[in-house]
């Protein structure tokens, strides 16, 4: 486990800040106390201070999984951001779209959300701007891209994709095996 | 229809085609009879015959009824409509005689002789019926006698023929007709035996009952070359059971009660498939009769239930979005806060967005039980040691608010994967993920304030869930995993640490309900180590057993617990809590098992021996409070070491729990690592010559010497961490050691 290089890091909050801006420092300094991320095997994870040192006791080969993992670097260093960072992601969202509850079935196999499955959108989204996908009970379900801004959602017609999928909470169960 | 229409006597059509039918029997029945009280009794020539067979019939039910009665299941179901006595006994009888084996197995000879008697009695009484009109009821009344299943059909049908052949006697018996004289007298005697026959039940039943326990070798033979009827089994081993418990009453003479007994135990090996083995073991936990609840109980599921994630949502929002989505649930009892219980769902429970959300946990009810026991406070340490597939763990973070730390370790990577899933799935931060074998785990990390050890078992009481325990397991099974199951407790006690301030606890548990596996392996840690049983919390359940067979365990075992599918509804677990009360690991001063304190005066190589590997070789964590080491008589180390906190300590305090114990070697090197620090200038020296002692007697511990290095480092990390008390000892205690030492020495 190590902590992560510049460029590591920079890529990541690149990442992340698509989703959640400038509240990335949310994540970091939090009340109650110090988080930090470590790479472990190419996966990010999200951890607190206190973990960390008892998590050093531990050798490398054994250590399956510390914290949260938020995702894992590709061989080219591009990162992927996995399902398990929405918890974090969810609260400190900036751009939302709700899904309904007809649509939201197919969100979770993995499918692209169609304006005919559209409940709402946050004002002023731009396009392909990374979006945090909600049930209508205000749940999260995911992640995505938005396909079109907001004004064009308006007017498209209700079979064409307005939100990308990128990542669902059906994939816990779909693909178990990728999460570690 | 094919009724002749008999213009003197007009049937009434009311409701429904049975009851005509049945007003019709009755009412031609009536016909009959009036018939002969007008006139002489013609009788042709099948009535003739019927009359002679009677003759021989009505001597031999009487011994077979009263058999039947109270064996036969059937009265259960029929209770409400059968009448009791003559009914009974024919429909029962019927039933015998269509066991298909109760004509090959003598053993059955409730069927035997009734049944065919019984038939022709029967034929007798319907052929009354026959005899005048044909009814259709009355053909299918035959037929249907035949099969066990009718036995309702027979009943109902039989009411009114019952009911016109009492009428036919009374009407003979009253006018006395010789014409049917063997009638007349099997009349009688027939009603006279019924009266008797009431009377003899009990006897009857217990003449009955031993010549069931009769099979001989033969008769087993038979049965094992002829398929058995699982009906006939059934009913044996309920007829078996009976006889075992009212034994002294019930018993043949001469037959001894293993006879018995081993007849039954074939029988449930057959009836429910299971090996010998294991119905032996249960026949040895469970009086008889539970043994048969235990068995039917493993046949069927227990109920699904679902435990909340306090994390992310509460109890009454979950049930009410379930509800929505149509789950028909119920709080699952008043000792949880957190369980439903599933009755039905329209939609797959594994695969509701709430479930995928992380709101809820698909765990079976005896899961919850070790974690309520546990208890985890807000910002411990705590380790589960096998935590796949992960729902204990989950259900400890959400204990403690995910505060604190978990360490969830499990020995398969593979089942990790599923621990990680739900963890992450359900939100959990403050937890780690190791893939260590359970048994190496004081050495990576101690000094934990609470450990759960669910351990791997041989799944006896989740049978339910995998019939296939029932057949796969056998003694050397068992063993081994007792086996593993003594050192992953041993390893688990080590890890924790006494003086926590607000733990100190350890949580065993197993899905299994064999002695070997649980109180045995609880009495074993409690012998080899500073622990003590405490209560679980958990106010249902029965308790542990404090003796077994001609084991006898540590009357503090009745504060552990067992769960039991027949009597709780939940998987067969076991539950034990245990405290730690010291660091120190109580040995025996000889590295032999068997000798118990030994006095000083011990061969000094010996105990050196033993010093080496007791001083080092501390409870669990890595905490320093070298004072504690109970090796008694060291005077060889004294006289070697000057400052040797040790020898000093062992000879001044006894350990609590004298045991027979070989420490494990791995803590060894540890320790000898921290006590040369301690021992500041003479380290070297004493590190050396403890070492050339290692060297002689056992070459494996320089290599754990070496080890001690590197996890002193580790554990000096560990030290600072604000999770662990302060170990080391102060300079005043230390000083004390130091002149008792020195006393001693000048003592010996």
């Amino acid at each position: 486990m190590r902590p992560l290089t510049d460029d590591e890091t920079k890529t990541m909050f690149e990442k992340l800040s698509k989703y959640i801006g400038e509240n990335i420092k949310h994540l970091v300094d939090r009340p109650d106390g110090t988080y930090c991320f470590r790479l472990h095997n190419d996966r990010v994870y999200y951890i607190s201070e206190t973990i960390l040192k008892l998590a050093t006791n531990i050798s490398r080969g054994k250590l399956v999984s510390v914290g949260t993992c938020f995702g894992k670097f590709t061989k080219t260093i591009k990162f992927r951001l996995h399902i398990t960072a929405l918890d974090f992601l969810a609260p400190y969202a900036k751009f939302k779209v709700w899904v309904k509850p007809g649509q939201e079935q197919s969100f979770l196999y993995g499918n692209h959300v169609l304006k005919s499955g559209l409940g709402r959108i946050t004002e002023n989204t731009n396009q392909y701007q990374g979006v945090v996908v909600y049930s209508m009970a205000d749940v999260p379900l995911g992640f995505g891209v938005a396909a079109k801004s907001t004004q064009e959602c308006r007017r498209v017609d209700p079979m064409s994709i307005v939100v990308f999928h990128q990542a669902d909470i059906g994939e816990f169960i779909r693909s178990e095996d990728t999460l570690t | 229809m094919g009724r002749k229409l008999d213009p003197t006597t007009y049937v009434k059509k009311g409701p429904g085609r049975k009851s005509r039918k049945q007003k019709g029997a009755e009412t031609e029945l009536a016909k009959f009879l009036t018939d002969e009280d007008t006139a002489p009794k013609r009788l042709s020539s099948r009535s003739r015959k019927r009359a002679g067979k009677r003759a021989q019939v009505t001597k031999k039910p009487k011994e077979s009824i009263e058999k039947e009665e109270p064996k036969k299941g059937f009265t259960d179901e029929n209770s409400e409509w059968l009448k009791p006595a003559k009914r009974k006994r024919e429909v029962g009888q019927s039933d015998n005689e269509d066991d298909s084996d109760s004509q090959w197995e003598q053993e059955e000879d409730e069927g035997q002789e009734g049944g065919e008697n019984n038939k022709g009695k029967k034929l007798l009484i319907e052929g009354d019926g026959d005899d005048d009109d044909l009814v259709d009821d009355y053909g299918a009344l035959e037929d249907s006698s035949e099969g066990e299943g009718e036995v309702d059909g027979d009943g109902e049908e039989l009411l009114p023929i019952e009911r016109a052949a009492r009428k036919q006697k009374k009407l003979q018996e009253a006018m006395g007709q010789e014409s049917d004289d063997d009638d007349e007298d099997d009349d009688k005697r027939k009603s006279g035996d019924e009266d008797m026959d009431e009377d003899d039940t009990v006897q009857a039943n217990l003449d009955e009952m031993d010549k069931f326990i009769l099979p001989g070798a033969e008769e087993i033979a038979k049965e094992g070359v002829l398929l058995v009827d699982l009906q006939t089994i059934h009913q044996r081993i309920k007829d078996n059971v009976d006889v075992l418990s009212h034994f002294a009453t019930k018993r043949e003479e001469g037959k001894e009660r293993t006879e018995y007994l081993s007849l039954l135990k074939k029988d449930l090996s057959t009836y429910y498939s299971y090996n010998n083995f294991l119905i032996d073991k249960l026949l040895d936990i469970f009086p008889v009769s539970e043994l048969i609840d235990f068995l039917e109980a493993n046949e069927i599921q227990r109920p699904v239930t679902i435990r909340t994630n306090t994390l992310k949502t509460r109890r009454r929002d979950l049930a009410q979005a379930l509800i929505n989505r149509g789950v028909n649930l119920d709080p699952l009892g008043k000792w949880s806060k957190v369980g439903l219980v599933i009755f039905d769902s329209s939609v797959p429970i594994g695969a509701t967005p709430e479930y995928l959300a992380g709101h809820y946990m698909l765990q079976g009810a005896s899961s919850f039980l070790p974690v309520m026991a546990l208890s985890p406070q807000e910002g411990e340490t705590v380790l589960d040691m096998s935590s796949a597939p992960g729902g204990k763990t989950t259900y400890m973070a959400q204990l403690m608010r995910n505060t604190g730390v978990i360490v969830a370790n499990d020995a398969s990577a593979d089942r990790l994967k599923s621990v990680v899933g739900n963890i992450h799935r359900l939100g959990v931060t403050n937890s780690m993920i190791c893939n260590y074998d359970g048994r190496q785990f004081p050495k990576v990390m101690g000094g934990f304030d609470r450990v759960l050890l669910d351990a791997p078992c041989s799944g006896t009481g989740v049978i339910s869930k995998d019939p296939a325990v029932k057949t796969s397991k056998d003694e050397s099974d068992i063993q081994r995993l007792a086996h593993l199951q003594k050192e992953l407790i041993l390893a688990a006690i080590d890890s924790v640490n006494a003086e926590s301030p607000s733990g100190g606890y350890l949580v065993y548990c197993t899905c299994s309900i064999m002695v070997e596996e649980n109180e045995w392996v609880v009495d074993y840690a409690l012998k080899k180590r500073n622990v003590k049983l405490v209560q679980t919390g958990l106010d249902f359940g029965k308790e542990g057993f404090t003796r077994f067979k001609e084991r006898r365990f540590h009357p503090s075992l009745k504060l552990s617990r067992r769960f039991y599918p027949h009597s709780h509804n939940m998987d067969g677990f076991f539950v034990a809590k245990l405290k730690k009360f010291s660091n120190t690991v109580p040995t025996t001063a000889v590295e032999k098992d068997g000798e118990e304190e030994t006095k000083p005066s011990e061969a000094v190589e010996v105990t050196a021996n033993s010093s080496d590997e007791d001083g080092p070789s501390k409870a669990g964590s890595k905490n320093k409070s070298k004072k504690q080491k109970p090796v008694p008589g060291k005077p060889a180390m004294s006289q070697k070491a000057t400052a040797n906190g040790k020898p000093a300590k062992s000879i001044g305090k006894k350990t609590t729990n004298p045991s027979t114990l070989k420490k494990s070697e791995k803590p060894t090197g540890q320790k000898k690592a921290k006590i040369a620090k301690m021992d500041g200038g003479t380290v070297k020296v004493d590190g050396e010559l403890k070492k050339s002692n290692t060297v002689k007697t056992e070459g494996e511990t320089t290599k754990e010497l070496k080890e001690g290095s590197r996890f002193e480092k580790k554990g000096d990390k560990q030290r600072k961490s604000p999770t662990q008390s302060k170990k080391r000892m102060g300079k005043n205690k230390f000083n004390k050691l130091k002149k008792l030492l020195k006393k001693e020495e000048v003592g010996q």
